[in-house]
């Protein structure tokens, strides 16, 4: 009985490292965003098909917002397009695009074809601002509360699952309509 | 046939060699590909930014150059990515904090076989011994 205990345990041990190391493992949909309960990155861009504008992210500061990362070359951001509209259609928290890396016309003409469900759109031309969120792949979205701090990232198509229970819990009751 | 692969493995080198940065200095040129052989390619996991032709990897590549020039640390470069990314982005994880059990567990794992193994071999080493004497009065007949 007793030779048995040590490799029981080593067996249990080397059991659970595995398992943490299965659950954590970096799954395009599990990764952890980095920036989760830190201060959204500030920035200032271009306001898309209104360049002269500039859209700052302190425009938004005191209450919550949701930022959308997409590009016109992104397949999954078409996929999740028809729930950002539906989103969009809901009102209940600003929806900020950011057009990663994209070329202005094709980004318009997205818009202008499939309907545009973003308050404003901010074109993030060199990539910066998506790196200063640590984006890795389109599409990102981000719920950041009303203090500014990024509460939540969903890689991948945004669902209407995701976005209820994800994001619309996250919103103060008092935001509700 | 040996010549071609010697002239494939040549040629490919340079086709796969993504990277046409250089920077000023040969300091600065070791330091930046020393940085951005370090950080991990986050579309494609396990390619180094450094190899990776993804647009993200290049991005990141520009950055690692401008942080450089403007004459940060590379400890500073890497804090820079893994605020962003996270720890995943580095290939070799801080010794410290919650990556600690990555560097502590492989000697605890060699230690335990070691211990194992000793512990294997001694009984070995004795079961062997008592054969021996089982062994020499059984042969002594023959």
């Amino acid at each position: 009985m007793n030779r048995f205990i040590l490799p029981v345990v080593l067996f249990l041990a080397l059991a659970g490292v595995l398992y943490i190391g299965v659950r954590h493992s970096p799954n395009k949909s599990t990764m952890v965003s980095a920036l989760l309960g830190k201060p959204a990155p500030a920035f200032e861009l271009p306001v898309l098909g209104d360049p002269a504008r500039k859209f700052n992210s302190r425009e938004l500061a005191g209450r919550p917002w949701v930022i959308n990362v997409w590009g016109t070359w992104c397949g999954e951001c078409r996929v999740e397009h028809e729930t950002l509209l539906a989103i969009a259609k809901q009102n209940r928290v600003p929806l900020v695009g950011l057009n990663w890396k994209d070329d202005d016309e094709a980004a318009q003409q997205w818009l202008a074809q499939l309907g545009n469900p973003y308050g404003v759109v901010a074109a993030d031309r060199e990539g910066r601002t998506a790196i200063d969120f640590g984006v890795y792949g389109a599409p990102e979205t981000f719920f950041v509360d009303a203090d500014g701090i990024v509460q939540y990232r969903h890689v991948g198509a945004m669902t209407a699952d995701v976005w209820e229970r994800e994001f619309l819990s996250r919103l103060p009751k008092a935001a509700m309509p | 046939m040996k010549r071609l692969v010697l002239l494939w493995l040549v040629v490919s080198g340079t086709a796969f060699a993504v990277d046409p940065t250089t920077m000023p200095t040969p300091e600065l040129q070791q330091r930046y590909e020393e940085i951005t052989h370090g950080l991990r390619c986050m579309q494609c996991m396990n390619n180094s930014i450094a190899d990776s032709p993804v647009g993200l990897a290049s991005d990141l590549r520009r950055d690692v150059k401008e942080l450089l020039l403007a004459g940060k640390t590379d400890a500073e470069i890497r804090a820079y990515m893994v605020q962003r990314y996270g720890n995943v982005i580095l290939f070799t994880p801080p010794v410290s904090g919650s990556s600690l059990w990555v560097w502590v567990l492989p000697v605890i794992a060699a230690l335990g076989g070691v211990f194992v193994g000793v512990r294997v071999v001694r009984r070995r080493a004795r079961l062997v011994d008592q054969d021996d004497s089982v062994v020499d009065t059984e042969e002594s007949p023959r």
